[in-house]
């Protein structure tokens, strides 16, 4: 029953989505348009900064992420369907489930894209080891949204949520962010070191256990009034 | 329980300070004559200024936060004052 | 509990004007000398931030489930301690680190864990301040999630071997240089004894304003 409707809540999410494509494609363009910001600060006379890709990929999903966030949730509000959603007879946390797996892929199509761009733009071997390097990218992906469906959801009523957001996200998916970014240093390395990577694929299993723990958790408490 | 709080704020202060005199006068050693093992750079910051300023950087910090505490106590306070006196001239003004 | 308030802050104050005196007779530390004196304090302020930490996070659970209002009260005055206490961690680290590391600043993992826990606690005291009505509960997450952190960056020094002293310098301590030893949870001591003293003061305040409130709503009736 509680995947049921965390699937359903995913389904909702997708029929929308597929309809104008307007977060994707929003988000998407701004992760690329990170791309060039960063381009200006870590290249050198034509020539990126070496292990500069790493971090560069990782800084423009969570920016982007974060913008993705803000734009699912205040459609919700807009629409006022997440007060509907919250008034069903479903479980709460399948609710939440449901938002996360949403907002996981969203944040992996636009992995799907930046991985070769940044690749071929910054010069990064990042395709020497696909697996760990894919396992890294879900694991943060699931840190990473975690926390933040929580934190969106939960401020969608407040007058400040733009700027709310990004303050008490980022200091929360900092680990996730560091595991992220080493375990993909590791990897781009030459030649690739596989024991750090799995090392920082497990310290991020350990990240998602707790916040989707933490998360589910408080998803019922927070969303009432 | 309030006053006590301030009482005890207050009389804090001048303990702190006293502990803090108390530190500044011992003679601090002489620098010359030690090679830490960290490396050239090291050897060349005097140490004292910056445990001087470690400690004395405590001190402030936690005047400063108790003194917040007491400003803001106090403003709640004088809020009380003035929502009684209110009350005390409706009350009489209405003859209750 | 509240007889207990003028004794303990008696007791910190005690503590604390002896403390200078016991850092100033502890002999030297062979490699870093007079600026390893900045431990005593530096450790015990951690520690302070640990206790501070724990307490928010229990508290902001205990609001966030329960609705006490208690805990809340709790929550706000412990996670503004875990600023303040974590300001002085990172000034004492840092002045510290100047000498022995050579540098002011270092982004090794356990400075930039303890500098996410301060920005964590910060967000929390702005949500409370502009979240808006209702703010309390969502900042009770934020309290939730920086106590579950927490325990990351204790251990993310020995997990990423770097710059800054492992966590079993601690322990073995006690059997290299046992004055320091002593002293060293002497001052943490004093630091929790402090910890506990500022911590009422700042729940009281917030007793008086749940007040404050209470007679502004009377009077509107």
């Amino acid at each position: 029953m509680f995947f049921k409707v965390a699937i359903l809540v995913l389904k909702k999410d997708l029929a929308i989505e597929a309809r104008s494509r307007e977060i994707l494609y929003t988000t998407l363009f701004f992760a690329i348009s990170c791309l060039l910001i960063f381009s200006v600060a870590f290249v050198k006379e034509g020539v990126p900064a070496e292990d500069a890709a790493s971090g560069i990929l990782w800084i423009a999903l969570t920016f982007s992420g974060t913008l993705a966030l803000g734009r699912t949730f205040e459609r919700e509000r807009y629409g006022e369907t997440l007060r509907a959603l919250l008034m069903a007879p479903a479980s709460r946390p399948a609710i939440y489930v449901g938002k996360l797996l949403g907002m996981v892929l969203l944040m992996l199509a636009t992995e799907a894209v930046l991985l070769p761009l940044v690749a071929f733009l910054f010069r990064a071997p990042l395709f020497a080891r696909p697996l760990l390097l894919t396992a890294l990218l879900v694991l943060g992906t699931v840190g990473f949204a975690s926390v933040g469906t929580l934190f969106a959801a939960m401020l969608v009523r407040t007058r400040t949520r733009d700027v709310l957001l990004p303050i008490l996200l980022y200091p929360i998916t900092v680990p996730v962010i560091i595991a992220g970014v080493r375990g993909t240093s590791a990897l781009v390395q030459a030649p690739p070191d596989e024991a750090i990577a799995t090392l920082w694929i497990g310290l991020l299993t350990g990240f998602d256990v707790v916040f989707v723990t933490l998360a589910l958790w408080t998803f019922e408490p927070l969303m009432t009034e | 329980m309030i006053r006590r709080i301030r009482v005890t704020l207050a009389a804090m202060v001048p303990a702190v300070f006293t502990a803090a005199t108390a530190m500044a006068s011992q003679p601090q050693p002489a620098q010359d004559g030690f090679v830490p093992v960290t490396g050239p750079i090291s050897e060349q910051i005097p140490a004292a200024p910056l445990v001087v300023a470690a400690y004395a950087f405590f001190l402030l910090l936690m005047v400063f936060y108790l003194w917040t505490i007491w400003r803001r106590i106090g403003k709640v306070e004088a809020d009380m004052q003035a929502l009684e006196r209110r009350q005390g001239a409706g009350a009489g003004g209405r003859g209750k | 509990m509240r007889k207990l308030f003028v004794p303990l802050a008696v007791v910190a104050a005690a503590m604390f004007a002896y403390a200078p005196v016991g850092i100033a007779r502890v002999p030297y530390e062979s490699t870093m000398l007079l600026v390893q004196k900045i431990f005593y304090f530096h450790f015990a302020t951690w520690m302070a931030v640990t206790a501070s930490v724990a307490v928010c996070g229990v508290a902001s659970a205990i609001y966030l489930f329960k609705g006490t209002a208690v805990a809340d009260h709790y929550a706000v005055a412990s996670a503004e301690l875990t600023t303040i206490f974590c300001t002085f961690g990172l000034v004492s680290g840092s002045l510290w680190g100047r000498k022995a590391w050579g540098v002011w600043w270092q982004w090794d993992a356990r400075l930039t864990m303890a500098f996410m826990l301060e920005m964590v606690f910060l967000g929390y005291l702005l949500v409370r301040k502009y979240g808006g009505p209702g703010a309390e509960k969502l900042a009770a997450a934020m309290g939730i999630f920086g106590a579950a952190t927490a325990p990351f960056i204790y251990k993310s020094v020995d997990w990423w071997r770097t710059v800054h002293p492992q966590t079993t310098v601690m322990k073995t301590l006690g059997d290299k240089f046992p004055a320091a030893w002593n002293l060293v949870w002497f001052c943490t001591a004093a630091f929790l004894v402090l910890f506990v003293v500022m911590l009422a003061a700042r729940v009281q305040l917030e007793y008086l304003r749940a007040e404050l409130d209470r007679a502004y709503l009377a009077a509107e009736e």
